[in-house]
């Protein structure tokens, strides 16, 4: 490991930070801000990878592998719902979700 | 300048570009093309830090299920393109504050606990400590007693000791694509199928005729 540790974790941190900022930037454009969520999922990942590399200890990648599957069966019912949302209501529009008409 | 550092620049300077594509693109399309962009390249980080077999099954997961996902839902749905309206711009200046916040305190933690990252003059912690490890040495245990690959390791660790938790991650997987199916499947009316049931079912003697 030639490169320094914090140069990694900067690397996750920022993409955790766009994450974050890309969800309250957002909030009219349901798809964009799944996807924020799938980068902040993916910059913990990193984070547990690159702990695991530094620590010399393997959960760090078992735990990732484990982020990986809830990442992949969360963005897949996310998604159902809002195809289910949108073949219903007819619009993607988030406005009025807490209504309870339609 | 080494090869692992420029490939190191290069997969983090993308990454971390098309990341700020991604929350900032018009067109939802191009948000999910930058997002496949930003999982390739922290596969190419991984590959950096010797997680090969990690880095293949992000390509795999990440790249080939959930922004394909993302991309049949994107093209399937009339997502039309959005404007910046002044919602977004009203939480801009108050976005940032918190956003510096964060970074300040992500920083400091990192710079308090772990090799030095800015000069140690600028963050007046406490005068007694002085930090004398700039260099940290780490020792590759693991190559100096028995190396083996990526895929080797963890394949021992998983099935041994946690495999109670690969099998409720499977579990999970389960009811995710339960739920998904369930949720998203439509009856259609005009198909035509056997009825199993009601060809079988009833009297042979009014049901069937000999024809000569």
């Amino acid at each position: 490991m030639i490169i320094d540790l914090v140069k990694y974790l900067t690397v996750a941190s920022t993409l955790f930070i766009l994450g974050i900022w890309g969800i309250f930037l957002n909030r009219k454009n349901i798809i964009i801000m799944l996807m924020s969520i799938e980068l902040m999922l993916l910059a913990v990942n990193l984070n547990f990878i690159i702990f695991s590399v530094y620590l010399d200890d393997l959960i760090g990648q078992v735990f990732a592998i484990f982020i990986l599957t809830v990442a992949a069966a969360e963005s897949a019912i996310g998604l159902s719902i809002l195809v289910i949302y949108s073949r219903i209501k007819g619009t993607l529009a988030i406005d009025f979700i807490n209504l309870m008409k339609g | 300048m080494n090869v692992e550092v420029l490939l190191f620049y290069i997969f983090s300077a993308i990454a971390i570009i098309s990341g700020s594509m991604v929350i900032s693109a018009r067109n939802p399309i191009h948000s999910v093309l930058f997002l496949v962009l930003v999982f390739c390249n922290a596969a190419g980080l991984l590959i950096l830090l010797e997680t090969e077999f990690l880095a293949m099954l992000f390509l795999v997961v990440y790249v080939g299920a959930i922004a394909v996902l993302f991309l049949f839902v994107v093209m399937m749905l009339n997502v039309r393109i959005t404007e910046l309206n002044e919602s977004i711009l009203r939480y801009i200046p108050i976005g940032g504050i918190i956003l510096l916040i964060f970074l300040f305190e992500i920083l400091s933690v990192i710079n308090g606990d772990l090799v030095p990252f800015f000069s140690s003059k600028l963050f007046v912690l406490d005068s007694d400590y002085i930090s004398l490890n700039h260099n940290l040495n780490i020792t590759f245990w693991s190559n100096q007693i028995n190396p083996l690959t990526n895929v080797a390791s963890l394949g021992e660790v998983l099935y041994t000791y946690y495999v109670y938790c690969f099998m409720v991650a499977s579990l999970i997987l389960l009811v995710a694509m339960i739920g998904a199916i369930l949720l998203t499947m439509r009856k259609r009316m005009n198909v035509r199928k056997q009825e199993i049931f009601d060809q079988v079912y009833g009297n042979i003697n009014s049901n069937v005729r000999y024809i000569n």
